[in-house]
């Protein structure tokens, strides 16, 4: 299913389809991480990228007019597509025998991840994410904080119509 | 009963996360449309973050899901950066691919 909605991202020709198909992947992405013992990364999936920013970017399409349907019969680079199979091919045996070699050689080191369902304590996920980000990646958390008050703050001013200054 | 269930290991969630990245990547190289390449980045960005979240639970550490989360705080920075540089664009000019973006050769 995750597949399907990735392949359906790249192989639609509507812009609007290729959103709708992302939120199919984005959301088995999520059911993966529940299937993980990721419950909070998975809320913040759903509501993040399925919620926001699917929304934005349907957004954008609607205000870009939505009947830009893309011819994907021609090809404007010659061989470009032959070349990019051929690219994502090479791509995806390298990763597979990366990850066929190296498998193996992964040797669990950490404290262990608490779970929801093996403990009696319903948040413990929460917990123990929460105390590693709020105590070994704080300043990580601050910097992120820094940089989505100036991704927003570049945006506002990107977006702003010029207006004549009177002086 | 439980023979039936498939419990899915670390590989096949990683083999996963490579399909789903090299989907992305293709369609970064293909498409024309620079919205549907950026949600080909968004594609790749969640294979990653599946890969974190697999290798987090195999090594038995939080710190892989906490790095998930601050890929996704960067994420979402990211879109609304590229897609307000998208609309201001598309604003001044139409119904344009990345083709016709060559204004800054040289």
């Amino acid at each position: 299913m995750i597949i399907i909605g990735a392949l359906g991202v790249v192989l639609r020709k509507h812009p609007v389809h290729a959103a709708l198909s992302l939120v199919l992947t984005l959301f088995g992405i999520a059911v993966l991480f529940v299937a993980q013992h990721a419950e909070f990364l998975a809320a913040v999936q759903v509501i993040v990228y399925a919620g926001a920013i699917v929304v934005l970017f349907l957004f954008v399409i609607m205000l870009l007019g939505v009947d830009q349907v893309e011819n994907l019969k021609t090809e404007p680079l010659a061989g470009q597509r032959w070349v990019a199979g051929v690219v994502g091919a090479c791509l995806l045996g390298l990763l597979g025998a990366a990850i066929y070699t190296g498998a193996d050689s992964v040797i669990s080191r950490g404290e262990g991840i608490a779970s929801n369902v093996a403990g009696d304590n319903p948040d413990a996920n929460i917990q123990q994410l929460a105390s590693s980000i709020f105590s070994d990646y704080v300043m990580a958390f601050e910097i992120t904080s820094i940089l989505l008050v100036v991704a927003v703050v570049g945006t506002v001013l990107l977006m702003r119509r010029r207006t004549v200054v009177k002086s | 009963m439980n023979a039936l269930i498939v419990v899915p290991t670390t590989t096949w969630y990683l083999l996963l996360s490579a399909a789903l990245f090299t989907i992305g990547t293709v369609g970064v190289l293909v498409r024309r449309n620079p919205l549907v390449m950026f949600m080909c980045i968004e594609l790749m960005l969640n294979a990653v973050n599946l890969t974190f979240v697999t290798l987090g639970r195999r090594l038995n550490d939080i710190d892989g899901q906490a790095i998930v989360f601050f890929v996704l705080v960067v994420a979402a920075a990211e879109v609304v950066v590229g897609l307000g540089i998208i609309v201001a664009i598309m604003r001044r000019r139409s119904g344009i691919t990345v083709d016709d973006l060559a204004e800054l050769k040289g």
